[in-house]
C-alpha cells in the first residue's frame, strides 16, 4: 500500500575522496601564504613586558629586530647583550646594522622601515638609550617598543 | 589514430599534499608582534636654541633608578598617573594659571578649537627598569587616546579609532601628543 516501500537493507554507498586533494591543498596554500619562517635564533632571553595601548606591527618585511637581554647560555655571563641577527654586538655595530638593513629593502620601502625593540622586563634603561641615541644618529627614527597585550583588568 | 596516453594515478596526491601541509604547519608562526609604536626625534643640532617653554606648561615626569615616579617635584603613582595626564592636557578656557595655556586654532573639518600648549617630559635614569618605562609610556598612550576619544564622540559621536582618515588627522591636530624625551644625562654614578 505504501507508496514507498522500504528496500531492505541496502548498503550505504562510500563517500568519494576524490576532493580530497582539492582540500588539501586548498589548507596547503593557505598555510604556504600566512607563514613566516622564524629567522634568526634567539641568543638572548626575552621576557616581554606587557602594556594596554598596544598596535599591531604591519608589514614584517620591513621590521628589522634588535634584541636586548641575558643571555640564554648561563656561561656567557648575566650582563645584558645585544643581539643584532645571528650574533651578539655591541652599541657600536648598531649604524652598520642599519644600513645594511636599509641596503637590503627596495628603495621605495626604505623610508618605512621601522626598528623593532625586543627587550627583556628586567634590563636597565641606560643600554636602551644608548641604542636609541645610536638609531637617533642613523635616521632610523621609527621605532617600536614590542609589549605583549596586557589582559584587561 | 592516436593511442589513448595511460592516466597517470593521482592517489598519493593527497599524500604529498599532506606532506607538505604538515611542513607547513610545524613552521608557521602565528604570533602577531604587537608594540608601541614611537618616534625619535631628530639629533639635535649644534648650538640649538633652548626653546622657552613657560613653567606651567610642562609636566616633568621622572622615572628614578628604583622604578619611582617624580611628577612635577612631587611622589607620582602609576594609578593616578594618566589622569593627572588628562587633567594637565585637557584645554581650560578661560585661562587658569594652574593649568597649561591655550591657543585657538582652526582646524578643517571640526572648526574653532581651543588647543592646550602643554608639554610632557619624560625623563629616566640609566637603571630605571624598562619593565617600568613601558608602564609609564602605556601610561601616557592611554592617556591620550582617551582624550581623542573623548574629543571625537563630542564631535563626530564616534571613537577616534572608527574615524575615517581625515578626520582622525583632524582630531589628532587638536589633541596632539606632546611627548618629549629629555636628552639622556648621567644622573649619579652607574
Amino acid at each position: 500500500m505504501s507508496r514507498f516501500k522500504k528496500k531492505g537493507d541496502k548498503e550505504t554507498p562510500g563517500i568519494s575522496t576524490a576532493s580530497l586533494p582539492d582540500i588539501i591543498f586548498m589548507l596547503l596554500f593557505f598555510f604556504m601564504v600566512t607563514t613566516v619562517m622564524r629567522e634568526t635564533e634567539l641568543l638572548v632571553k626575552i621576557n616581554p613586558t606587557s602594556a594596554k595601548e598596544v598596535q599591531k606591527l604591519e608589514k614584517k618585511s620591513l621590521v628589522s629586530f634588535i634584541y636586548i637581554g641575558e643571555p640564554v647560555q648561563a656561561k656567557l655571563g648575566s650582563n645584558t647583550r645585544i643581539q643584532l641577527n645571528d650574533a651578539f654586538a655591541t652599541v657600536d655595530d648598531i649604524p652598520e646594522f642599519i644600513a645594511a638593513e636599509r641596503e637590503s629593502r627596495d628603495e621605495a620601502d626604505r623610508k618605512f622601515l621601522t626598528t623593532s625593540l625586543k627587550v627583556d622586563k628586567d634590563t636597565k634603561m641606560g643600554i636602551v638609550t644608548d641604542v636609541k641615541q645610536k638609531l637617533r644618529k642613523v635616521g632610523a627614527f621609527k621605532i617600536n617598543y614590542t609589549v605583549t597585550e596586557a589582559k584587561e583588568d | 589514430m592516436a593511442k589513448a596516453t595511460t592516466e597517470i594515478n593521482a592517489s598519493s596526491m593527497a599524500d604529498i599534499a599532506f606532506l607538505l601541509l604538515i611542513f607547513f604547519l610545524v613552521t608557521t608562526t602565528m604570533d602577531v608582534t604587537t608594540g608601541i609604536n614611537r618616534k625619535l626625534p631628530p639629533p639635535p643640532e649644534k648650538n640649538q636654541d633652548i626653546p622657552d617653554i613657560k613653567d606651567r606648561n610642562i609636566m616633568n615626569i621622572l622615572i628614578s633608578r628604583s622604578d619611582r615616579l617624580l611628577v612635577n617635584g612631587k611622589i607620582g603613582d602609576l594609578g593616578t598617573l594618566k589622569q593627572d595626564v588628562k587633567d594637565f592636557m585637557t584645554p581650560h578656557y578661560p585661562d587658569d594659571p594652574n593649568f597649561p595655556e591655550v591657543k585657538e586654532e582652526t582646524i578643517d573639518l571640526i572648526g574653532h578649537v581651543y588647543k592646550s600648549k602643554g608639554i610632557i617630559s619624560l625623563k629616566n635614569d640609566r637603571g630605571t627598569s624598562y619593565d617600568m618605562y613601558i608602564q609609564v609610556q602605556d601610561k601616557l598612550a592611554q592617556a591620550f587616546n582617551e582624550l581623542r576619544d573623548e574629543f571625537s564622540q563630542k564631535k563626530f559621536h564616534k571613537n577616534y579609532k572608527e574615524l575615517d582618515e581625515d578626520r582622525a588627522k583632524a582630531v589628532g591636530k587638536a589633541i596632539p601628543v606632546p611627548v618629549s624625551e629629555a636628552e639622556p644625562e648621567n644622573v649619579g654614578d652607574n
